[in-house]
């Protein structure tokens, strides 16, 4: 097999304002889907319980419905139908049921269906708990790596890599308002992990772009520093699909026969990995590149002592 | 010439590893702790208030109540439930394996806090007057129902309360046996109800000198013996708010697990198809340490009792995916110095110490992430945390250093010298120099 991209008369960096462009437009759109569509957040997140029914026939919404108007006539729960002849299904409510209640909907249906409901409940503390702290987490994430990022490479490395990854994470919550997939708690696990992945690839393409710059005696034009960008993204552009590839076989695989539970997981997973790879090529790569050529031209201008100071 | 023993060398390396996880495969999976989520239970998040009013609840009270959370659990018959103190007044109970949720919420939700009491609600003896496992079922010798008997460390202090009950009129001399007496409870209120909240009111004729209180009541067998074990378990030294619960099914849970693993597997094999497709030779050895890693990957994790999770599994196929990322660095460094027309020799030493810095800033940082994860996350995120941070350390030794010792044997064995056809690169891509 041979597939040799740094042998490609093709230039990447000529086309990042249309990058820019589009990267800005869908964090616009997704900001206007956040605020009209909104998330679909799973009881994990928001206080109520949910009831799991399961039953050994196909059930539907009407006569669930009519069971729980059954049990008690203020019970109109929200309920989707799940298996693969639906017979287990999810009601939810947005209220806490009590013991008591718990207790008589479990007695009904076992005597019903045969199989006792399983009910979770959650407060809205800790929903709004674990909210936070996932968003916490991404931002002192971000601040680790961008130390970490700058002592090892320079800050403006640091600062495009984590633009790029919250970009990432950003674009698989877009994504999950769009469709209103339900938001739990492995669904974090999931932006998280994207994060992570974002962060290795951009890193492994930085790195080579600063093997190359560490190549050259001097750097005298735009075109020259955007040339050695254009060629490190040539050079690792086999390892960035190869990788994602065998990553996304493993993702895919898990999506589509991992089952129900941890659908919304492995979804956010192929969403975040796509776009991991683009942002490291087009977006953290390219706006380093603006940005370090702002910052030659500011040294360049100034007089000459910092001349040694990178390179 | 080829060095034939290196090549030996390597296909021992190989048998043992083989022969060691064919060995220990079992054993070791066997040996992984299923999480609620997989092998089904319930788990509980409980918010603790202090009992009485000015009562400070600190670590030691946390503690003291895990202790008797683990007690209690005991009688309910979980080997290993999990008891955790989250943050400063969180306590998490997760009971693999157990199905009935009601009965497992009273054992550990119900305070045990026994009073006596007179009809003006006085308390007369509580707890403290129990002697050590002082409470058993039993049955009422003439009425044969069963009672719940309780055994009373002073018999004076107990002759001289019913002496005094005993000369108050009919109807007030009464022995009201509460569990769990909440402010605002009243007997008078209570004797009104057809259920009562107290467990039992027994008329007192005359001084009773013995250590020995029955409780009478409409019990069935299964009540006394749960009163009997709760009140031996002691009474919670704080209360126990409900705030999350979660309870799944075993066969949705292995439904699930059997699922995950169906695709796990599937994205294993297409991981290691690709591997040896795209990288021959080098792709061999990858799939080699990937399978080393994977194993040793479970060894960790069981050594370190962490219990495996369903977005546990999915962060060990992502794991795979990661380890495989630093074998491509690396084979795609080694082939970039093969075409520029250097040896294989050279090739390899080159592309493996490029690749190392690379490999090294890329896991240090997604390290990071794991890290603050594992810190700020709650029970699943920490647990695909600890599962991620385990894969990157773990792939570090077996994708980077593993593989390295595996092909470095064939390198050094100058058998690949003439054949670059073996790491997927073509006679006419290579620069001639």
């Amino acid at each position: 097999m041979s597939f040799n991209p740094e042998k490609w008369n093709v230039d990447l960096t000529k086309h990042r304002k249309r990058f820019f462009i589009g990267s800005g437009l869908s964090i616009v759109l997704g900001i206007v889907l956040l605020l009209t569509f909104g998330l679909n957040l799973g009881v994990d997140f928001e206080s109520g319980s949910n009831v799991e029914i399961q039953a050994d026939q196909t059930l539907t919404q009407e006569q669930l419905l009519d069971d729980f108007a059954a049990i008690n006539e203020s019970y109109t729960p929200n309920i989707t139908l799940g298996g693969e002849q639906s017979q287990s299904a999810t009601a939810r409510f947005t209220v806490e049921l009590s013991k008591d209640e718990i207790t008589t909907i479990q007695t009904y249906f076992q005597d019903k269906y045969g199989h006792s409901p399983n009910v979770s409940t959650v407060s809205p503390l800790v929903g709004q708990e674990l909210a936070r702290n996932a968003i916490l987490s991404v931002l002192i994430a971000s601040i680790g790596i961008v130390i970490y990022i700058g002592l090892r490479f320079h800050y403006l490395y640091g600062v495009s890599a984590v633009i790029g990854l919250l970009h990432d994470a950003f674009i698989i919550i877009a994504l999950f308002s769009l469709f209103q997939v339900e938001i739990n708690v492995p669904f974090i696990a999931a932006v998280l992990t994207v994060v992570g992945y974002s962060i290795n690839d951009t890193i492994v393409t930085f790195d080579r772009m600063r093997e190359n710059i560490n190549k050259e005696k001097e750097i005298n034009s735009f075109e020259h520093l955007a040339q050695i960008v254009n060629k490190s993204l040539l050079q690792v552009l086999t390892r960035s699909i190869n990788t994602v590839l065998t990553v996304l076989f493993a993702a895919v695989a898990l999506l589509i026969f991992g089952g129900e539970a941890i659908r919304s997981f492995s979804l956010a997973l192929v969403i975040g990995l796509i776009a991991g790879t683009y942002s490291s090529m087009f977006l953290c790569a390219q706006m380093w590149l603006v940005w370090e050529w702002k910052r030659q031209k500011k040294l360049k201008n100034k007089p000459k002592k910092t001349e040694e100071e990178y390179i | 010439m080829v060095k034939k023993g290196k090549i030996v060398l390597f296909f021992l390396i190989i048998a043992l590893f083989a022969s060691g996880i064919a060995y220990f495969a079992k054993p070791v999976v066997n040996d992984v702790s299923l999480g609620l989520d997989l092998q089904g239970g319930f788990e509980v998040l409980y918010e603790v208030e202090p009992m009485n009013e000015g009562d400070e609840i600190n670590q030691d009270s946390l503690l003291a109540t895990t202790t008797a959370l683990n007690e209690r659990v005991n009688t309910i018959g979980v080997s290993e439930p999990n008891i955790q103190i989250e943050g400063e007044n969180r306590i998490r109970v997760q009971l693999a394996g157990v199905e009935d949720q009601e009965t497992a919420r009273d054992i550990l939700a119900t305070g045990a806090e026994l009073t006596i009491r007179d009809v003006d609600d006085n308390v007369l003896l509580d707890g403290s007057d129990l002697t050590q496992n002082g409470a058993s079922a039993s049955v009422h010798p003439e009425k044969n129902q069963p009672i719940v008997t309780l055994t009373l460390n002073d018999a004076d202090k107990f002759g001289e309360i019913t002496r005094e009950i005993s000369e108050r009129p009919l109807g007030e001399n009464l022995l009201v046996i509460w569990l769990d007496f909440e402010e605002g409870d009243s007997f008078a209120e209570e004797s009104k109800k057809q259920d009562p909240k107290y467990m039992s009111a027994a008329s007192v004729n005359a001084p009773l000198h013995t250590r020995d209180v029955m409780i009478e009541g409409n019990f069935t067998t299964e009540e006394t013996r749960f009163l009997a074990e709760i009140l031996n378990a002691g009474a919670l030294p704080v209360e126990l708010n409900e705030i999350y619960s979660t309870s799944v099914g075993a066969s949705l849970g292995e439904k699930a697990m059997n699922q995950t693993i169906f695709a796990g597997s599937l994205g294993v094999g297409l991981i290691f198809l690709y591997m040896v497709v795209y990288y021959r030779f080098p792709g061999i050895i990858a799939v080699i340490t990937l399978s080393i890693y994977t194993f040793l990957v479970l060894v960790v994790f069981n050594a370190m009792n962490a219990v495996l999770t369903l977005p546990g599994i999915a962060a060990l196929v992502l794991g795979v995916g990661m380890a495989v990322d630093a074998n491509i660095i690396t084979y795609e460094r080694i082939k970039e110095e093969i075409k520029s027309g250097k040896s294989i020799l050279s090739a390899f030493k080159v592309g493996s110490r490029r690749s190392f810095a690379t490999i090294f800033d890329a896991n240090i940082t997604t390290l990071i992430a794991a890290g603050v994860m594992f810190y700020f996350g709650t029970s699943s995120v920490q647990g695909f945390a600890v599962m991620l941070i385990i894969s990157i350390l773990v792939s570090f030794l077996t994708a980077v250093y593993g593989s390295r010792v595996l092909l470095g044997l064939w390198v050094n064995s100058k058998f690949l010298n003439k054949r670059p056809g073996w790491f997927g690169v073509k006679r006419g891509e290579i620069d001639e120099l």
